[in-house]
């Protein structure tokens, strides 16, 4: 009778610990809905900034996210699997590999300004990017490829080795059989770390003022050497005005930024439930 | 228990012996183990076998567990290569080529010495594609009829082919486990290979998927030249035409399958075969 006493009061205090973490966040959401949601309009998703917080809207930012997200996504994912495909399966299990290993995962806790300070003086700097897309996207990339490549091994490391010696045993090369059956086979966990860390990456803001993204630009990046701004910079420019009217603006700008990060979370999801029912 | 009661006789004695009643005894091996060593790091798991396996018969490996068994059949397709630390000291020769010997083509080898595991382990692709697989990444699969017919013909040959001919393009893994076994076989059929291992094909069925299993090595036999590792002394006796007894990393008999059962000419393998230990 005490030990399902005992169950019980743990299951009461585990729903309600997740009430309280649920309930915060609806609460948040609530809040910044109340303060935003009357700005939301098409012209405020299309409108680009003004002096005047009516007439401000948040297309160059959206843009600039989005843009600054994909430039990212296509620079850490490429390079994140391919290193990750690398320390699993090719590289040797000798020292090097485990301080590599070691300092990977110490990479992925070091704190975003100090990506931006490196993006600053590599990427801006040294190599004459400037305060472009590609600067702050090079930025970020850095910043979200330990969690790529941690999230790829994860995925490669869960692939049953009966797998791989199925495919050896038929005459696979070592390629062949990463290509045709590790891979896919790791897909999901791949996809969903993927669009982890990007949807990290979209909310960073840090790096991204520290390499000199502007927080007033009044135009839409058209090529990866233009000058932006992203949604949390603009939030933040919003938020630190003394006009309430900017104070509405920043939470729809919020409104926004979230809509985009569950999008993407959603997305991820979909895709992992996707390719693993076409497994099994 | 001293060294020299547990040398190996070469088959040669065997064949000799055997030559009126056994005609494949006077064939070439296929498969000839010279002063074979295996080791995992420093543990040595397979001491000094030297064994004459003969083409198109079944060759039944036996022993305890941890006798090292398995771990010499996956030195015939060099499947313990990709173990990280596994060093093997000495010759195999297949077709009178030594397969540890320099400038070896790995894939090439482990086309030919097809291999079957214990635990099924189909691909999480339609059953087309399991077949269709080893013929796509060995160049073979040529035209799309040409592709369909082989796997056909594997699926047949695995006596698989009538019962998942509807539906091809369903899962594998949504086959039971003694029709993914019997797949796994065709896939390792599918590239045409001379030799195939069987580690424990047979362990994780039941009886009936079982005795579909030893039906199709006793058919397969004709094609191919066959060696299964079973834990199972009642399937080695069906099975198999020879019977290799392994104890503690050595090759202790090596004999006709019937002399080894009824007859054998150690005191290890007598204990052995008649259950007093293992």
């Amino acid at each position: 009778m005490k030990r399902r006493l005992l169950d019980l009061g743990f299951q009461a205090l585990a729903l309600l610990i997740l009430l309280l973490a649920l309930g915060s966040l609806a609460a948040l959401i609530a809040d910044v809905w109340a303060d935003g949601a009357s700005r939301l309009s098409w012209a405020f998703l299309t409108g680009f900034p003004s002096r005047r917080a009516a007439d401000a809207g948040i297309y160059h930012a959206l843009t600039g996210s989005i843009f600054v997200i994909l430039v990212t996504g296509a620079l850490a994912v490429p390079i994140g699997v391919a290193s990750a495909i690398y320390l699993e399966e090719y590289g040797r299990r000798n020292f090097m590999a485990r301080i590599i290993e070691i300092n990977i995962t110490n990479l992925a806790a070091v704190p975003s300004i100090i990506y931006g300070l490196l993006g600053l003086g590599l990427f801006v700097r040294a190599m004459g990017m400037g305060r472009s897309v590609m600067a702050g996207a090079s930025t970020l990339a850095l910043l979200v490829l330990p969690v790529v490549i941690l999230a790829t091994r994860e995925a490669l490391r869960a692939v049953p080795s009966s797998i791989r010696e199925g495919s050896y045993a038929l005459g696979a090369t070592k390629w062949q059989t990463i290509w045709f059956q590790v891979l896919p086979i790791a897909l999901p966990g791949i996809l969903t770390g993927m669009i982890l860390a990007l949807s990290r990456a979209i909310g960073e803001t840090a790096p991204l003022i520290s390499i000199g993204a502007l927080t007033f630009v009044a135009f839409a990046p058209n090529s990866i050497w233009s000058p932006f701004t992203v949604l949390p910079i603009q939030i933040f420019n919003w938020v630190s005005r003394p006009q309430v009217e900017f104070q509405a603006n920043a939470a729809a700008g919020i409104l926004v930024l979230l809509s985009l990060l569950l999008t993407m979370n959603a997305a991820a999801i979909w895709l992992r439930d996707h390719y693993q029912k076409k497994l099994s | 228990m001293s060294e020299a009661a547990i040398v190996p006789r070469s088959l040669a004695d065997v064949a000799a012996r055997d030559k009126d009643q056994q005609p494949a005894g006077n064939l070439p091996p296929k498969i000839q183990a010279e002063g074979l060593n295996f080791f995992y790091d420093e543990t040595r798991a397979l001491a000094d076998i030297s064994i004459a396996i003969q083409p198109n018969v079944v060759t039944a490996f036996i022993g305890p567990s941890g006798c090292g068994k398995s771990t010499f059949l996956r030195t015939l397709n060099r499947m313990n290569d990709i173990i990280p630390g596994a060093r093997v000291e000495g010759k195999v020769l297949i077709d009178d080529s030594d397969i540890y010997g320099p400038g070896v083509d790995v894939v090439g080898l482990r086309r030919r010495v097809g291999m079957v595991f214990q635990k099924s382990n189909p691909f999480p692709k339609s059953i087309f594609d399991n077949v269709a697989y080893g013929l796509r990444i060995n160049g073979m699969a040529g035209s799309r009829s040409d592709l369909a017919a082989r796997v056909e013909e594997s699926l047949r040959q695995a006596a698989l082919w009538d019962e998942v001919k509807d539906r091809l393009d369903a899962s594998a893994l949504t086959l039971s486990g003694g029709q993914q076994q019997r797949l796994c076989i065709a896939r390792a059929l599918a590239v045409r290979p001379d030799i195939l291992l069987m580690d424990e094909p047979a362990s994780a069925l039941d009886p009936i998927a079982t005795q579909r299993i030893e039906e199709l090595v006793y058919d397969l036999k004709k094609t191919y030249t066959i060696v299964i590792v079973t834990h199972n002394m009642q399937q080695a006796a069906r099975v198999s035409d020879y019977t290799a007894f392994f104890w503690l990393g050595r090759l202790v008999e090596y004999d006709r399958t019937d002399k080894m059962f009824t007859n054998p000419t150690e005191k290890l393998t007598e204990d052995y075969v008649t259950g007093r230990f293992g």
